[in-house]
């Protein structure tokens, strides 16, 4: 189980007493160490004895804000928007809807791409998970769930696997057959236990393990196979409502974001939170770019005109373009660089709950609480010439 | 969230509060202007190879309008 109250993630000999219990992983001078709860609790008294008081420690965390601060501040010497103004302009976009996904009943909560490009998966409130071939519009699986609101989906490296969760707390992996009369329900098998919706899941660079945010206020790490939880991020003070994995193989770092406003990056293998962002403001209504070298956000992509929340955004393949979904049903394309908007998709008729470009690039899909998703590619520019020269 | 009250929990996510600070004060960081110019170039080198922002050729495009086809 990982919830926010429960912190031990190993079970064995405390490093202080000896005892076998559940264990508290946790710092002295940055040091690791595992100790039981019990003297977990001696060793904060023992701190007040020393003349630590909650008040000396509240001073010096206040003081280490600050210290924060100003040490960002100093790096601060040039706005992104001002060193891209010697780049070119983004040439106009093309970018067409040219697929409309319909099947489910209800709207549509998640998406993703499977490495091959060319199918998805997607998840309702219906409480069905679908795998669509993206350019024949086929249904190829339909996996019932036991519980409404499946809130996230996601699709192994290897294309054989799916994993979804939401209202039931849990994250499922369901492998996929080739046999279509096969009932993938059977196959099922339950990998994460949270003590609240499950708000977002991914594989890591491999079929064997998982990655899962939750409204319990936690993300962690499980083993597919066995089900065993690796390792628990604990840090938000609120829901996590969404992470993403670093892209490079080597990596073992990811992000989440949560109801806290705070967007952190982990290590996944210490469960350590490295780094911490927290520049939002309210309930997002406007995207923000933080470079982690600079440890701090570099450019705000916003416009008086739009008033409604972003819910879900995604980076184009060169990292130029930034695609947002939005409440008010449209996707806003951003230049990443030069921080103004370059263009615009419509068509769908309700709030965008998630949009994410295929892994070659070429495509954006968007799903809906519309009950649709939406493919969209960018026209080749040979064909537009050939349509100017006919009319 | 649930609140925990006793005191030696609250010092307990005080002194973890103050842990996580120091490490996060303590980390290195590059000016603004130097990543700043790394994206930039990060951006100009895959940029030629990003189909969103420069296109296709319909020849490649699978997800093109399919034209009927007449027999001759």
């Amino acid at each position: 189980m990982c919830d926010q109250t429960f912190m031990a993630i190993t079970f064995g000999p405390c490093d202080n007493c000896s005892t076998t219990s559940p264990l508290m992983n946790i710092y002295i001078k940055n040091e690791p160490t595992n100790y039981c709860s019990f003297c977990v609790e001696m060793m904060a008294c023992q701190g007040l004895l020393k003349g630590e008081t909650l008040a000396s420690l509240k001073n010096e965390s206040e003081s280490l804000k600050k210290k924060l601060e100003e040490e960002r501040a100093k790096l601060h010497d040039v706005e992104l928007h001002q060193v891209a103004e010697k780049i070119e302009v983004v040439s106009a976009l093309s970018i067409k809807t040219r697929r409309v996904l319909k099947g489910h009943g209800n709207k549509v909560l998640c998406m993703d791409w499977c490495k091959d490009k060319r199918r998805l998966v997607s998840s309702s409130q219906d409480g069905k998970v679908i795998v669509w071939d993206g350019f024949t519009l086929n249904k190829e699986h339909a996996v019932p769930m036991p519980c409404t609101w499946v809130m996230a989906c996601a699709y192994a490296p290897s294309g054989c696997a799916i994993a979804c969760g939401g209202l039931d707390n849990k994250c499922s992996v369901y492998p996929l057959s080739l046999d279509k009369n096969e009932n993938l329900a059977a196959k099922k098998k339950s990998v994460a236990m949270h003590t609240n919706y499950l708000s977002g899941c991914t594989f890591t660079n491999s079929d064997m393990q998982i990655l899962t945010s939750s409204g319990d206020g936690t993300c962690a790490l499980w083993d597919v196979e066995s089900g065993q939880l690796l390792q628990s991020f604990h840090g938000h003070t609120a829901d996590v409502l969404s992470l993403d994995l670093a892209p490079s193989e080597t990596g073992n770092t990811f992000v989440s974001g949560g109801c806290d406003k705070k967007a952190n990056v982990w290590d996944m293998r210490s469960g350590q939170n490295v780094q911490s962002f927290e520049t939002h403001e309210s309930d997002i209504n406007c995207c923000r770019l933080y470079d982690l070298r600079a440890d701090r956000e570099v450019a705000v992509y916003q416009k008086d005109s739009i008033i409604f929340g972003v819910s879900s955004l995604d980076f184009s393949l060169s990292g130029r373009l930034l695609f947002g979904g939005y409440n008010d049903y449209t996707i806003n394309i951003w230049d990443v660089l030069k921080g103004n908007r370059v263009s615009m998709l419509f068509g769908h008729e309700n709030r965008v709950s998630t949009v994410k470009v295929s892994p070659d690039g070429t495509s954006v899909c968007s799903a809906s609480w519309d009950n649709t998703l939406r493919v969209s590619r960018a026209l080749g520019m040979p064909w537009l010439l050939v349509l100017y020269s006919l009319t | 969230m649930s609140s925990k009250t006793p005191s030696s929990n609250n010092i307990a996510h005080a002194r973890r509060t103050v842990q996580q600070l120091r490490i996060e004060a303590g980390i290195e960081r590059i000016k603004v202007s130097k990543a700043s110019a790394d994206l930039m170039n990060y951006c100009s080198e895959h940029g030629r190879n990003d189909p969103l922002l420069v296109g296709i050729p319909a020849s490649e495009n699978p997800f093109k309008d399919k034209k009927p086809c007449t027999i001759l």
